[in-house]
C-alpha cells in the first residue's frame, strides 16, 4: 500500500510517503490509522487529532469506515486550506 | 483550462485566451486571489503552498464539471500557484465567460468556494513566531454550503 503524507501530517511523521504493508487485519481506514498510531511516537502525534485527519484513496476523498487493499495509495492531510 | 504552477500569471493574457476568437461571449467574471500580509497570529513574512498532484488536477476538474452543469458557460480558466509565495503575490485566478454576466459572476463564486474547501492544497505561514500550518476556516466551509443543491 502506498501512502502519501501532506501539511502538518507530514510534517510530524517526518517523510512525505512511502510504501507499507499492512498487516491482513487493515481493512479499513479506521483500522490503517489505528496500527499506524502504533509504528512510533511521531506516528501517534501525526493522528492525535484522528477525527480532522482527512483521507482520500486513490484520490478519491472517503470516510473513516472506508476499506483499504494492499494496491491502494492512500493519502492522509488536514483539511485543505487552499484558494 | 486547468493549470498548477510554480510559476505567476499574467491576468491580461489569461483573460484575453479565454475570450479571443469568441463573440457569444457577453460577459467575464473573475477572481483573483492573493497573499496578504497578515493572518490569525499576526503579521506574515511568506507562505508555502502544498499540494497533491494528481489528486489536485482531478478535483478541479470535477469542480470545473460541475459548474458548466450548472451554468451556461463559454470558458473556465483556474490557475493556482504552489510553492512559496509573499505578500502581494497572486495565488490562484479563478475566470468564467457566459453570454451573459449572471452565470459568470455566479460560476465564478462557486467555483471559487468549492475549490477552497474541496482542492488538496494546504497553507504553511512563515511569520516572527516561526511557521504555522493554516487551519481551514469554518467561514469557508459556510460558503461552500450555500452552493449543495
Amino acid at each position: 500500500m502506498k501512502l502519501l503524507y501532506f501539511a502538518w501530517v507530514r510534517t510530524n511523521i517526518g517523510k512525505a510517503e512511502e510504501e507499507v504493508a499492512a498487516p491482513d487485519h487493515v481493512q479499513t481506514v479506521e483500522d490503517l490509522l489505528d496500527w499506524l498510531a502504533t509504528l512510533g511516537p511521531q506516528y501517534a502525534a501525526a493522528l492525535d487529532r484522528r477525527n480532522v485527519v482527512k483521507v482520500a484513496v486513490n484520490h478519491e476523498y472517503v470516510e473513516h469506515d472506508h476499506p483499504v487493499r494492499p494496491d491502494d495509495e492512500v493519502a492522509l492531510f488536514p483539511p485543505v486550506t487552499g484558494g | 483550462m486547468i493549470r498548477i504552477q510554480r510559476e505567476d500569471f499574467d491576468i491580461g493574457a489569461e483573460l484575453a485566451s479565454l475570450t479571443d476568437g469568441n463573440a457569444r461571449i457577453g460577459g467575464l467574471a473573475m477572481f483573483v486571489g492573493l497573499v496578504r500580509d497578515r493572518a490569525s497570529q499576526g503579521q506574515i513574512s511568506a507562505m508555502t503552498l502544498e499540494h497533491y498532484p494528481g489528486m489536485t488536477e482531478r478535483r478541479l476538474g470535477e469542480i470545473e464539471a460541475e459548474a458548466r452543469r450548472r451554468w451556461p458557460l463559454e470558458g473556465v480558466t483556474i490557475i493556482h500557484r504552489y510553492g512559496r509565495l509573499e505578500p502581494g503575490e497572486r495565488i490562484v485566478l479563478v475566470a468564467t465567460t457566459s453570454s451573459h454576466r449572471q452565470a459568470a459572476l455566479d460560476s465564478c463564486a462557486f467555483l471559487i468556494d468549492w475549490l477552497k474547501t474541496k482542492a488538496p492544497f494546504w497553507k504553511l505561514e512563515e511569520g516572527a513566531a516561526g511557521v504555522q500550518w493554516v487551519e481551514a476556516r469554518e467561514s469557508d466551509d459556510q460558503a461552500a454550503e450555500r452552493w449543495k443543491k
